[in-house]
């Protein structure tokens, strides 16, 4: 399929654009299969605007009379409000948005149409992967290994296929824990402190369920995460009630009298749709042009926006806190452990770890835990 | 002093506000400071740090119930430093408590500090200290006296109004009946007098207080005067009259006799509300502030909830709105504007002088901003004896007018970082010095008071002192073009533009600074690159003195390998709002600076603290040390290696600035 198929009207004249904070624009607009392109036609300027169109979060769209108003919310929290004149190609227009703004199919999106003139795709890919770190990290040699159990991504899906375990467990050991945990995401290595050897580990939740299974190779797997040192800490980011309902939809926790070396504390994190309502919350704020402080001191508390990053921190801090000062290793996990913990475990390294704040080190960091 | 019953206690924690933290040490109480000095007798061998507080800096002393480990002493300074002392003897407790509670309720001004603070001067250098400032200059400067405005010496003697200064400015046409007239016509006898002559559109802002209108009261003189203002500007045919109080408080002044101009029986002007609340109101919504970030474990929620209720950041920005509002009549209409409240002497000079430092880049210089506070709330009579609580007076005539009139200031910096040559730190030393009262120009309510008190005789200016050290005052991003481009500022008052203020009124809680200060490492890099500017021009010397011609300095020297990123051309800068606004051109030279600081990094610790620290005043020492994270004392601090773990203090305030 074309994108041209898509394409009614790909130019539109006249065309006013109106954007919070600045005066309105005349000009043309274009549609392209990946972009929508504003120019203006007053004399003496030359202002642009290249809109991607996956870029776009919603649009709404509004008639009156010939002409019509569409109005585009973008992800990066742009607004922008473009009067169309004549009624057809306004609404031919939007609803090219739409359906070039969602395409379905990931090979028909935006990366593989991009070509920048000075890379090829022959160059090397990707920054740090986790044989790199592997390599990278001398120290880890004595006691971690490099296990593929995940060649083929069939002991986890979402987890790359080599990842970092303690050495003393076999790969057969592996797919039994991963087994025992929620969509196979098995405790592995995210991140070593030099400092004292000590690390920090992250998966999901254990499948204990309501008649609290357990698995041995699990417990034995994170023994030998803490060896001979006396303790380790399990963070986990719900709270010990929402712990318990857990256990109801089969999920769970690592319970004390199995893992009695390891201590859990509980912090509670918004997640998914309450940290996305508190988004839109506080994006809504910021866009409130009423003159008045009270009113967006109060939305700016309501969004709760930032008592979400002050947990995160606070969580993160308090993870850095068990490695460094108290020198134990520590198991961050959730539900699927994809979306807290990842955030969590980010973070305290950038709290640790100075080559995580170089800039080549934070994308290798991005790379590393949010990607892969 | 008679009042000392015990001049040291030992043994005494310092608890810290926001931890459990303490430390040990010795209080001694002297006729003028309090002094915590930590003891050494502990294992940390280094020598502890001091607290000098000044009794006049002391708002509050309470004393707690006793607890098993001794008697919380509980001290809150209108600096907003809150220190907690816990004294193991009930006794020593009251006794500095009592002394404490005669010392600062100082009952003559001849008590206050600024009669015995000596920096060892001499006659005539103290004189040339309080010549510093001339205000004559300064409307010579504006361009006043001119073919509409001349110099009165109608209140010579302060017969016509006590609370003006002696020189005033009034438009020709306005004769001696007039002004006289208008005086009795208006509260306290504060007529209306030029404060800031705009030259470019000829338009004039001018002062006064209410009129005592009441109900129909009218008086010919002083619409006669207004009709004068009106005439002396050729570009507008009326006058915006701006009181600043809510309608509401204005109506109800109306049942005093007191009120505002009725525009039916004035010809030409424009009457328009401002609506900045009173200084009761000003006071609790401050008190309220306080309260909030002084909670411990203070929650976001609470934070943010607490901000909003106090309303002061609403009170702010009120301000900044009717500033604003001033400007635009002055700068875009050419109008002239009238600006009066209740009395003429709080919101009028917080309106008048924001105004005026929005309008000219003269008062965003250090100069220009002393010159300004002289003008506008020293010599116009803001009551600065009894807003700051200098002698043993009404508690509620105590407010945080001036305060405010700074924090706006503050605000005005943080938008627009480059039209500024002093920085908060200056900003924060006025204020220190307005309550310390150590020095004279802050003491007494009205020019006709200070020249009583002979304070030029007696006491030291303040602005000769900080004018000594205005190395330290600068701010690294000022550039005088910028001004020049824009002499006009037009702030933007959206909400989000209004921050809370951390370094005012947490200056003293060491835990809320952030650990890097940016400013200081800006300071150092600029000391350091004049520092190799200046090796380089020696060097270059010294090569011609060989008789070496000089390598042509445009090529530029090889940098150093390590930094190979360093040496490609910079890609050109992303197209984006936030890159937008630091200036190309500075940020390369900027990058230079980073360049150039490798090579120097030694020669960067051999700088010592006395070229930052304040000398004179025992009392900025030790505020030196709870700020010096963010300001001056930059050496050493390169050289040391940062640790490698960021430790997180998770102040809730500091999050939202």
């Amino acid at each position: 399929m074309e994108f041209s198929d898509h394409i009614k009207t790909a130019n539109v004249e006249d065309v006013v654009l109106r954007q919070p904070l600045h005066p309105p624009s005349r000009g043309t607009l274009c549609i392209t299969g990946h972009h929508l392109l504003f120019s203006e036609r007053e004399e003496g300027s030359s202002q642009q605007v290249l809109l991607l169109l996956r870029n776009i979060d919603a649009i709404e769209k509004r008639m009156s009379g010939s002409s019509g108003t569409i109005t585009i919310k973008c992800k990066d929290l742009r607004v922008l409000q473009l009067d169309i004149p004549g009624m057809e190609q306004c609404l031919n227009i939007s609803r090219s948005i739409e359906t070039l703004s969602c395409l379905d199919n990931v090979s028909e999106m935006y990366p593989f149409f991009y070509r920048p003139t000075d890379l090829s795709l022959q160059d090397q890919w990707g920054l740090s992967t986790p044989e790199k770190h592997y390599t990278q990290m001398k120290e880890l040699h004595e006691r971690w290994r490099l296990s593929s159990v995940n060649k083929s991504y069939s002991v986890c899906p979402s987890y790359p296929p080599a990842v970092i375990v303690p050495n003393c467990i076999d790969d057969e050991t592996l797919k039994k824990v991963a087994k025992f945990r929620q969509g196979g995401r098995f405790p592995v290595l995210c991140y070593y402190h030099r400092k004292n050897g000590m690390v920090i580990m992250r998966s999901s939740q254990p499948l204990t369920g309501a008649n609290r299974k357990r698995c041995k190779e699990d417990e034995l797997l994170l023994q030998a995460v803490i060896e001979d040192s006396d303790k380790g800490f399990i963070i986990d980011t719900r709270s010990s009630q929402q712990v318990q309902q857990a256990r109801m939809t089969g999920g769970g926790f690592e319970s004390k009298s199995f893992y009695n070396c390891w201590k859990r504390l509980h912090r509670q994190m918004e997640r998914g749709k309450a940290l996305q309502e508190s988004l839109i919350k506080l994006v809504e704020a910021c866009s409130d042009e009423s003159h008045n402080v009270d009113r967006w001191l109060s939305k700016l508390e309501n969004s709760k926006w930032l008592s979400h990053v002050q947990t995160a921190l606070s969580t993160a801090g308090l993870l850095a806190e068990c490695v460094e000062r108290d020198g134990h290793s520590a198991l961050v996990h959730g539900y699927e452990g994809t979306d807290c913990s990842l955030l969590i475990c980010t973070l305290a390294q950038l709290i640790m770890d100075p080559f995580c704040r170089t800039l080549e080190g934070f994308l290798a960091l991005l790379e590393r835990e949010w990607v892969q | 002093m008679e009042h000392i019953r015990t001049p040291k206690v030992e043994q005494v924690r310092l608890v810290d506000r926001f931890s459990n933290k303490s430390t040990n040490g010795t209080l001694y109480l002297t006729a003028t400071h309090l002094i915590f000095v930590e003891g050494s007798s502990n294992n940390s061998a280094s020598a502890g740090q001091e607290i000098w507080i000044l009794h006049h800096h002391i708002a509050s002393v309470e004393k707690q119930s006793l607890t098993t480990t001794g008697c919380p002493l509980v001290i809150q300074c209108r600096n907003f430093r809150v220190v907690h002392f816990v004294v193991q003897r009930e006794r020593d407790c009251h006794d500095v408590y009592s002394s404490l509670l005669r010392l600062l309720r100082p009952v003559y001004y001849e008590e206050l500090y600024a009669f015995s603070y000596n920096p060892k001067q001499n006659d005539q250098q103290r004189e040339e200290g309080w010549q510093l400032i001339d205000l004559g200059a300064e409307f010579e400067r504006m361009g006043v006296p001119n073919d509409q405005w001349q110099h009165t010496d109608v209140n010579r003697d302060y017969k016509v109004c006590e609370t003006y200064p002696r020189d005033l400015y009034v438009p020709i046409t306005a004769s001696k009946p007039i002004i006289v007239g208008s005086s009795k016509f208006r509260s306290k006898g504060r007529f209306p007098v030029l404060t800031y002559f705009y030259q470019e559109k000829k338009a004039a802002v001018c002062r006064c207080s209410q009129p005592l209108s009441g109900f129909s009261a009218r008086c010919l003189e002083d619409e006669s005067m207004l009709q004068a203002i009106s005439k002396a500007n050729h570009n507008s045919h009326f006058v915006y009259v701006m009181d600043t109080r809510p309608k509401l408080n204005a109506l109800a002044n109306r049942a005093a006799g007191k009120g505002y101009e009725n525009e039916d029986n004035y010809s030409n002007i424009r009457f328009q509300f401002v609506g900045i609340e009173n200084i009761h109101v000003m006071r609790a919504s401050l008190q309220k502030l306080l309260e909030v970030i002084g909670a411990r474990s203070l929650t976001m929620s609470d934070y943010l909830v607490g901000l909003e209720s106090s309303g002061w950041l609403r009170h702010i920005k009120a301000i900044v709105d009717a500033a604003v509002f001033l400007t635009k009549a002055v700068t875009v209409e050419g109008a002239s504007v009238l600006v009066h409240c209740s009395d003429g002497w709080d919101r009028t000079a917080q309106v008048c002088a924001l105004g005026s430092l929005l309008m000219d880049p003269y008062y965003r210089t250090i100069k220009g901003l002393m010159v300004l506070i002289e003008k506008d709330w020293i010599s116009f009579g803001h009551k600065f004896a009894d807003r700051c609580d200098q002698l043993d007076g009404d508690p509620k005539e105590v407010s945080p007018i001036f305060t405010q009139f700074l924090e706006c200031v503050w605000q005005l910096t943080e938008q627009f970082p480059h039209a500024f040559e002093y920085s908060e730190w200056f900003l924060l030393q006025i204020h220190e010095h307005v309550h310390s009262c150590q020095y004279g120009n802050f003491l007494g309510n009205n020019q006709r008071q200070r020249e009583q008190l002979q304070l030029g005789e007696r006491t030291h200016s303040l602005w000769d002192f900080l004018m000594s050290e205005k190395q330290n005052y600068l701010n690294p991003f000022y550039k005088p073009s910028y001004s020049e481009a824009h002499p006009v500022l037009e702030p933007s008052t959206l909400p989000y533009h209004f921050k809370f203020w951390r370094n005012m009124y947490h200056q003293f809680d060491r835990a809320m600074h952030p650990r890097q200060s940016i400013l200081k490492t800006i300071l150092t890099l600029k000391e350091n690159s004049r520092k190799a500017e200046s090796e380089l021009q020696a060097l270059e010397t010294r090569l011609q003195k060989l008789g070496v011609t000089p390598i042509a300095t445009s090529d530029p020297p090889a940098p150093p390998p390590t930094r190979d990123q360093r040496t490609n051309p910079l890609p050109p800068r992303p197209d984006s709002l936030i890159l937008g606004a630091p200036i190309n051109h500075k940020e390369v030279e900027r990058r230079e600076e980073e360049d150039e600081q490798d090579e120097v990094g030694v020669e960067a610790t051999e700088r010592t603290d006395t070229e930052r620290t304040v000398e004179g005043s025992s009392g900025t020492e030790s505020r030196k040390q709870s700020y010096g994270e963010l300001e001056g004392t930059c050496n050493g601090e390169l050289a040391k290696v940062e640790p490698a773990v960021v430790s997180l203090e998770l102040g809730v305030a500091r999050m939202t600035c």
